[in-house]
């Protein structure tokens, strides 16, 4: 597939001199969900704001769609939808105004069919001549959906969409994201949840610190990273791992009930069947057997704590 | 040029101007009214004609003056300040539109609102004294010049400000003084020379002068003078703007 978004050698380092992006490298694929994922302060936020035109780069450059971020700013950023982090609203205004503002302000013609087809979407059609003030902070977050959405963007930046959202939008959300998904329309999101990069992203991205440490498919990473785990019972206690099994990654419990055999859950299951030829030759039984596989939570962790 | 944003910007501004009618228009009107009251009919009866002119007519250029000044930066440097303030400035950033399509429908809204503001004080001017206007092509000139020139000084400090006293703090400090000092409620041929030397270093000086002479073919300063200053002032406050969005002066970190 053909990258709609290529990040190159990018880097920020903001006027206190902290440096918020070292370097990104990254390639967006037309129509994927991606997920970038980071814990607090990881550098999210900066990258789309970069992208977006929001702020300046310190170096590298951005193509969106093959348009540089900064010669070529108007094709590139026609292109983008944005939902920021933050909550911001023109509070006098009306839903439906403000919406219409949002399409004009990206070149598009008015069109009052798309945005009516967009508040229904959001369920925001009954609200399109109230005042942005009287709404519920959920219905604001939707408001701001369909202000990126209002001039049909061919990538939709969320940053954050769901920190502090309720579970119907939650699920609306999720709904209206793989809808767009289907329309061909790329989407990047942001997030520390990560059943959320989980549950919907095609590929995920780990940013830490302002570097991307990795980006793989969501089930290549799982599998990659992941560890799998074969718990065997004992039914006689061990007091320590037998000499003959210490070719084998093998964990003994404090009761000695429980053997623990841990293996990367990419193949490698001649692993498996050494080791349990090689229990039979010393002897040994087991009365059961289950493995545990890592979530991605897990795996999260692990990065985040600098353990392979 | 994205026609489409120009117009959703201007069209936003305008819009909010008619839901503050009260303080955007309204309010001028009544404070013009009572400078009529106060400085043309209670005491302006006592002062005797300047160039020929009765007191109330005199100040009609300068009153029109002061508000446009002030309205042209408040209205701008409110509309700059807002979204700056509450955060919505993202969106602005974010799309397809340049810095010079930002500053012209910004600029233009708050210029707009200020030629409308000051042809309503005129009309409401004309309420009180006998109006006549000399040369109504250089009145209008001189009306949108610095409508518009002024539009752009509110917009840098809309920049500017970090926060709503900075807002105010330039209009009520420095072009309040300067307009009072500028010769909206006298000729400055009134003052003592040493002070008239001084009034020639304030700006505001020659942007009454030129206005007052569509009018009344009476000026301070030659009306070549005025222009070019207005222009010279026009150039300026582009040159600022134009240095802002180069830099990126606190819109982009
Ligand atoms: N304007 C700024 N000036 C200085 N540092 C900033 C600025 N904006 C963000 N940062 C810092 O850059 C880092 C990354 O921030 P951000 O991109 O918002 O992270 P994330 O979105 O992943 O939580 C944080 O440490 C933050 O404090
Ligand atoms: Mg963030």
């Amino acid at each position: 597939m053909q990258d709609i978004l290529s990040v190159s050698n990018l880097s920020k380092t903001y006027a206190s001199g902290f440096s918020a992006l070292k370097n990104i490298n990254l390639a967006i694929r037309q129509g994927e969900i991606f997920a970038l994922l980071g814990p607090n302060g990881a550098g999210k936020t900066t990258l789309i704001s970069i992208i977006c035109g929001i702020v300046n780069p310190s170096s590298g450059t951005v193509l969106v769609d093959g348009h540089d971020i900064i010669r070529d700013y108007r094709a590139a950023r026609s292109l983008i939808g944005l939902v920021p982090q933050e909550l911001t609203t023109d509070a006098f205004e009306t839903v439906w105004s403000t919406v219409s503002f949002s399409r004009g302000l990206f070149g598009k013609p008015a069109n009052p069919a798309h945005i009516e087809k967009v508040l229904k979407a959001l369920s925001l059609w009954d609200k399109k001549d109230n005042k942005i003030m009287t709404l519920s902070g959920g219905m604001k977050r939707r408001v701001m959906i369909a202000k990126a959405l209002s001039h049909e963007p061919q990538i939709l930046f969320l940053d954050e969409p769901t920190a502090g959202v309720d579970v119907t939008l939650r699920r609306d959300m999720w709904e209206l994201v793989r809808g767009l998904r289907s329309t061909g329309v790329t989407i990047i999101l942001t997030t520390h949840y990560i059943d959320e990069a989980e549950e919907m992203a095609d590929r995920i991205g780990v940013i830490i610190k302002g570097e991307i440490i990795l980006v793989e498919g969501k089930t290549e990473l799982m599998h990659k990273l992941g560890k799998k785990q074969l718990v065997l019972q004992l039914p006689h206690a061990l007091t320590l791992v037998p000499a003959a099994l210490s070719a084998h990654d093998l964990q003994l419990s404090k009761d000695g009930c429980e053997l623990t055999y841990t293996y990367d859950a990419q193949g490698e299951r001649i692993g498996i069947a050494a080791l349990l030829k090689d229990l039979g030759d010393a002897g040994i039984q087991f009365k059961d057997l289950h493995t545990t596989q890592s979530s991605l939570e897990d795996i999260f962790v692990n990065l985040v704590e600098g353990k392979p | 040029m994205n026609l489409h944003a120009v117009r959703a910007i201007y069209g936003f501004e305008m819009a909010r101007t008619g839901r503050t009618l009260m303080q955007s228009v309204i309010s001028p009107v009544i404070s013009t009214s009572l400078y009529f009251v106060v400085f043309g009919a209670a005491i302006g009866s006592r002062i005797p004609q300047v160039g020929g002119i009765s007191y109330g007519a005199f100040i009609v250029p300068g009153l029109i003056m002061l508000s446009l000044l002030t309205q042209s930066i408040s209205n701008a440097s409110f509309a700059v300040f807002f979204p700056k303030f509450t955060g919505t400035i993202y969106e602005l950033l974010s799309a397809p539109i340049s810095y010079s399509e930002i500053v012209f429908s910004y600029v233009g809204a708050a210029a707009t609102k200020s030629i409308v503001l000051g042809l309503i004080i005129l009309a409401t001017a004309g309420l009180f004294v006998p109006l006549h206007i000399e040369h109504p092509f250089w009145m209008m000139l001189f009306l949108v010049l610095t409508s518009v020139t002024f539009s752009l000084v509110g917009f840098i400090i809309g920049i500017w400000a970090d926060g709503f006293e900075r807002l105010q703090v330039v209009p009520l400090l420095i072009i309040t003084p300067l307009t009072f000092l500028g010769g909206s409620f006298y000729s400055i041929d009134m003052l003592p020379l040493f002070w008239q030397t001084v009034a020639l270093f304030n700006p505001v000086v020659y942007l009454v002068s030129g206005f007052r002479w569509s009018f009344y073919g009476l000026a301070d300063v030659g009306v070549g003078v005025s222009l070019a200053m207005t222009v010279a002032f026009l150039a300026i406050s582009l040159a600022i703007v134009a240095w802002i969005f180069r830099t990126g002066y606190r819109l982009k970190v």
